[in-house]
Parts: structure tokens; C-alpha cells; sequence
């Protein structure tokens, strides 16, 4: 009988095999704008998991930094209620 | 009034389009098994940014009327964003629960677990609580200390993924890169129209459309 670890182990109701996290990592692999160029052969499962760290944090900041310019802008149309009504009207 | 405010029109015509993409969405999401690629369309689609930055602009509203006093802080802002974000993403994700979840503790004090996923629940519509029980070290091959110590570090920048399996973490993470772009994507559209419209910089719109003569 030979002896099928991925049968044997997973008592839970999903599988977890080797392909499936290739396929998941390169899936995000994909999606980072530095290594979407690059075969997928010649990156490394570690890279793509710095890289889609690395990414993350850099939305994080660009995220924080349009917030703040918003906040400003929001703060700058306070003073001017009838810019701030004009803007609301189009934008509801 | 610049062409750019037509960026975030919300006509019925737009509105019925959305019902139909998302009647299709969502017809596609059953049928496929490996629904990530089909959620990264979901986050590239217009009608979801459309979603995103009407309830982005209704958050930013009440956030003003609230507290004429203090003005608005950047933080205020970034947390009524990634709520509206993980609003627009249906509770389908961990990361969009754990945001919701978050706030939902923060408003009524510290709640405990059932309570929360329950009110959670109950604002999503979802009814997902059940997490499958695979834990971390049974995947042979993956004991590359590397592989995990990274995934640990990008199950700490996603919320709500601290104590999620691999593979969980990568998905969860696809998902919401998707999702952090389109709110990029909407909220510096945001930007655009709020400083194009705003007082202080209509003599940067007359500058640029209409050069002062010389001389």
C-alpha cells in the first residue's frame, strides 16, 4: 500500500498540497507590480512574500498620505460654506 | 465645472448596468472554483469603485457635520476609507470582518468574540463565522523557516489574519492588495475633484486653463 500523506494527515475539510500554495503564491505574484514582468519559474516563493509585503506597506502609506490630503481638503471646504454646499450637492 | 466631475457620475443607467455586471459577478464567482482571479475583477470593475466612493463621500459628510469643531484628521479619514472598503466587500473576507469588527468593538466597548462576529454578521449579511481547522504545521513541504517567517509578517499587515493557515494568508492577501488599489484608485479620483472644486485653488484652475496674458 503506498502510502498517500495527503490523504492521510488532513483530517480537516480542506487539502492542502504543494500545488495549491504554488498556485496561490503565484496568483500573488501577479499582482505586484514589480514582479508581474518576470517568469514565475524564476522567482522564489520567499521573494514574492517580501515583495507583496513590501507592497502592501506602500499602499498602507500612499492610503495614509491621500487621507491626510483629503482631511485637509475637507478642512479647507469647511470655511467656505458655499463651496461645501455646491460640492456636496454633486457629489450625493 | 471640469470634465473630470463626470469620473463618479451615479445615474440610474450606471445603477442598472451594476445590477446586470453584478448578476454576472456573481454567477461567475459560484460557478468558479478558484474564485481569487475572479475577485481581482471584482475590484477592477467600475461599478465597484462607483460603490466605494458613494459611501467613501457619505463617511467624509458625516464625518464634517459631526465635528464642525475640530477639523477632520488624517486618521479619522483613513479609518472611515478602509471601512467603507471592507463595507464594499461584502464580508466575504476575513480582513474586510476583522476591519468591521474592529470598529464595531471600538463603538461599544470591548465586546467578546460572539458577539462581535455576530454584529458582524448582522451589517454583512453574511454568515460565514467558521474557520477550517488546518493548522500550519501539517503542510509538508512548506517548513522552510523563510517561507513561513514571511508569510507570518504578511499575516500581520493583513487584518484580521494573525492566526490564519498559509494558505488562507495568501488568499486573503490577493484579495486585499486587489481591494487597497481600488481604494487608491478612488480615493485620489477623491482628491482630484476635491482640489480642482476647492476655493483656495481656483486660481490654480485659472492659471492653468486661461494663462494670464503677458504684458
Amino acid at each position: 500500500m503506498s502510502s498517500r500523506r495527503s490523504h492521510s494527515r488532513q483530517s480537516g475539510s480542506s487539502r492542502i498540497t504543494e500545488d495549491q500554495i504554488a498556485d496561490l503564491v503565484s496568483k500573488l505574484q501577479r499582482l505586484i507590480p514589480e514582479l508581474r514582468n518576470r517568469h514565475s519559474d524564476k522567482v522564489s516563493a520567499s521573494k514574492v512574500l517580501q515583495e507583496t509585503c513590501n507592497y502592501i506597506r506602500s499602499l498602507h502609506k500612499e492610503v495614509d498620505d491621500l487621507s491626510e490630503r483629503l482631511s485637509e481638503l475637507l478642512a479647507s471646504l469647511e470655511t467656505d460654506s458655499d463651496q461645501a454646499a455646491i460640492i456636496r450637492s454633486l457629489l450625493m | 465645472m471640469t470634465s473630470s466631475l463626470a469620473e463618479i457620475p451615479v445615474t440610474s443607467s450606471e445603477r442598472s448596468r451594476d445590477r446586470r455586471r453584478k448578476k454576472k459577478k456573481a454567477h461567475a464567482r459560484s460557478r468558479a472554483q478558484q474564485n481569487s482571479e475572479s475577485c481581482y475583477a471584482k475590484w477592477k470593475s467600475e461599478s465597484q469603485q462607483q460603490l466605494y466612493s458613494s459611501k467613501l463621500v457619505q463617511a467624509l459628510s458625516q464625518i464634517r457635520l459631526g465635528d464642525t469643531a475640530a477639523p477632520p484628521r488624517g486618521r479619522t479619514v483613513r479609518e472611515a476609507a478602509d471601512r467603507a472598503l471592507a463595507f464594499a466587500a461584502k464580508g466575504k473576507t476575513r480582513w474586510s470582518r476583522a476591519i468591521l469588527t474592529n470598529r464595531v468593538k471600538l463603538r461599544f466597548g470591548k465586546q467578546r468574540r460572539p458577539g462581535s462576529t455576530s454584529a458582524v454578521a448582522a451589517l454583512t449579511g453574511s454568515s460565514r463565522s467558521k474557520k477550517p481547522k488546518v493548522s500550519v504545521l501539517r503542510l509538508k513541504g512548506k517548513s522552510l523557516p523563510t517561507v513561513q517567517k514571511k508569510v507570518k509578517v504578511l499575516g500581520r499587515l493583513v487584518p484580521g489574519c494573525r492566526k490564519e493557515p498559509l494558505p488562507v494568508i495568501l488568499e486573503e492577501a490577493t484579495d486585499y492588495i486587489a481591494a487597497l488599489e481600488m481604494q487608491v484608485r478612488a480615493m485620489s479620483a477623491l482628491t482630484r475633484i476635491l482640489s480642482s472644486a476647492g476655493p483656495s485653488s481656483s486660481s490654480a484652475i485659472d492659471a492653468v486653463s486661461d494663462p494670464p496674458p503677458s504684458g
